[in-house]
């Protein structure tokens, strides 16, 4: 077991890596169950690209300062809800083909501005994360967008479900459909910058949306897969953290390889829809 | 008056798909809405909820709260949801975003789910439900939602012949009770039967009434004579408002 412990128990920035982990799940995951029950898992994937170019100005204004990338990151990742969301609601284009089209440039912005200046070991700090380097003040803003995170979801949550299962009728009660989907929106980018301190922004994405999917497999109720997605996340910290120490592997792929490990068991052997469930029925009842 | 609609224009891309609508609903009737396809019956339920702004003319609508059952619902019968909390949902004007769903909201619920013969489907989740269970779901709903007005766009359609008796005695409940109802149907002879007033719409109002006097061969064979397509050459719509006129 001491294979298990060790690590932990004797190397600081190993717990500084695992509360990183946890608080980025904490927050990240149940965001990520939404953004998959909404049909927009790949909104998240999109968004993640679109914060690019503001890190990236927070990079060129300040080096590899976690306030500035993550104020320029936050900025730049509103600026493309905030478009896409107004683009659909005001001409023919629909929000999938606008968060596209705002996202693709917003990318190139980014990677022009993070070629500008600098060499491809910090691109590759921006794009994979740091998460054996979580310092004081990162760990700090973790937590807090967790904190807020977790708040803001418990005081929305009726009018969040609701605008995902029938948003006609959330629209003709009251006028929370609006609201609700851009301060969603708003945590989606919160909790992707969050997540690139630590894994990167192109892995940030794969803590919120491995989990939820593999979650999928064992719920059908909404509070059964937060419960689920947050359990894959905790094992798939410890385990990809763990992967990354004794075998030298790049902590954040291997976190999110880890993740998608345990979706992939999921999608084979869980009891709700899975591979298993369709090809190995269990007896059916009398009624 | 529960409903006072004044040189109602409704339409899409300029076309009208109802036309210089005057209409006047007496508090607590339940009138029928009859007309071919086309006719801009779902349109004028979509101007009545504020879905769709109007072209032109006015709505006044003399009751506090209204309850919508639309034709094609946007419900994502995957999202996992149980049927009482969905149900539930019927009480926002009650708890809002944040209200508490206590004991006896809890009542209501099971009442609502024995009202539409549901009782002991409220933790099955909405995914496992046939049609005809959904339909009986949505009416569930529309009890909780304790409204004045009540707008149902095609409620028996696709449904057994039970489970739509079942429904129409809901709706009859509700005139009971005094509510307006207002509903898009296509069965004539169950209009006949069970609703004392009807709107023949045909883009424009053929007749307005008791069913009877509405349900003429002559108003039917009208209301049939309506062309259903819009025609992109037409002049701009000069028509004098009507107001005062009905």
């Amino acid at each position: 077991m001491s294979w298990l412990i060790d690590p932990f128990a004797d190397f600081v920035f190993m717990q500084r890596a695992l509360l990183g982990c946890i608080a980025i799940s904490l927050g990240a995951t149940p965001v990520g169950v939404f953004l998959l029950l909404r049909r927009m898992s790949l909104t998240g994937d999109a968004m993640a690209h679109a914060i690019l170019p503001g890190a990236a100005v927070g990079y060129l204004v300040a080096g590899l300062n976690l306030g500035a990338m993550t104020i320029g990151g936050v900025v730049a990742g509103l600026i493309v809800a905030v478009l896409t969301g107004a683009v659909a609601r005001f001409t023919a284009l629909r929000e999938d083909a606008s968060l596209a089209a705002f996202y693709l440039i917003s990318l190139a912005l980014g990677v022009l501005l993070v070629s500008l200046k600098g060499s491809n070991v910090d691109l590759m700090h921006v794009l994979f994360g740091t998460v054996l380097a979580l310092d004081d003040a990162a760990l700090t803003l973790l937590c807090a967008i967790t904190t807020f995170t977790l708040v803001a979801l418990a005081m929305v949550f009726r009018p969040l479900v609701l605008e995902c299962a029938d948003p006609r009728f959330l629209a003709s009660v009251s006028r929370w459909s609006g609201p609700v989907h851009f301060l969603f929106l708003g945590l989606v980018v919160l909790n992707l910058v969050a997540g690139f301190q630590a894994l990167g922004t192109l892995m940030a994405v794969g803590i919120m949306i491995l989990p939820a999917a593999a979650a999928r497999f064992w719920a059908n109720s909404i509070g059964g897969m937060l419960a689920v997605a947050a359990t894959v996340v905790a094992v798939s910290s410890v385990a990809g953290l763990l992967a990354s120490f004794h075998a030298g592997l790049p902590s954040g792929p291997a976190i999110i390889l880890a993740a998608g490990t345990l979706y992939l068991l999921s999608l084979a052997f869980g009891p709700s829809g899975s591979l298993a469930a369709r090809y190995w029925p269990r007896a059916h009842l009398e009624a | 008056m529960a409903l006072r609609i004044r040189d109602l224009t409704l339409g899409y891309d300029r076309h009208p798909a109802v036309h210089h609508l005057d209409l006047d609903l007496a508090p607590g009737s339940l009138t029928a809405v009859v007309g071919p396809n086309g006719a801009g019956k779902s349109t004028l339920l979509k101007g009545l909820t504020g879905e769709l702004a109007p072209l032109e003319g006015c709505i006044d609508r003399g009751v506090a709260r209204l309850a919508y059952l639309p034709q094609l619902s946007e419900v994502d019968r995957s999202f996992p949801i149980a049927v009482g909390a969905f149900v539930a949902m019927g009480l926002w004007h009650r708890v809002g975003a944040f209200g508490r769903v206590g004991g006896q909201d809890a009542a209501r619920v099971a009442e609502a789910l024995a009202a539409v013969g549901l009782t002991g489907f409220d933790k099955r989740p909405i995914s496992a439900l046939s049609g005809g269970q959904v339909q009986r779901v949505m009416f569930a709903r529309l009890l909780l939602q304790d409204a004045d007005l009540i707008l149902l766009d095609e409620p028996f359609t696709a449904l057994d012949i039970k489970t739509a008796a079942d429904l129409l005695a809901v709706v009859q409940r509700w005139h009971g009770q005094g509510r307006t109802v207002l509903a898009v149907l296509h069965d004539i002879e169950a209009v006949r039967r069970h609703f004392p007033e009807t709107l023949l719409l045909a883009r424009e109002k053929v007749a307005h009434g008791a069913t009877d006097t509405v349900l003429t061969a002559e108003n039917l064979f009208r209301a049939r004579q309506m062309s259903e397509a819009f025609d992109d050459t037409a002049n701009v719509c000069v028509r004098p408002a009507t107001r005062g006129a009905a």
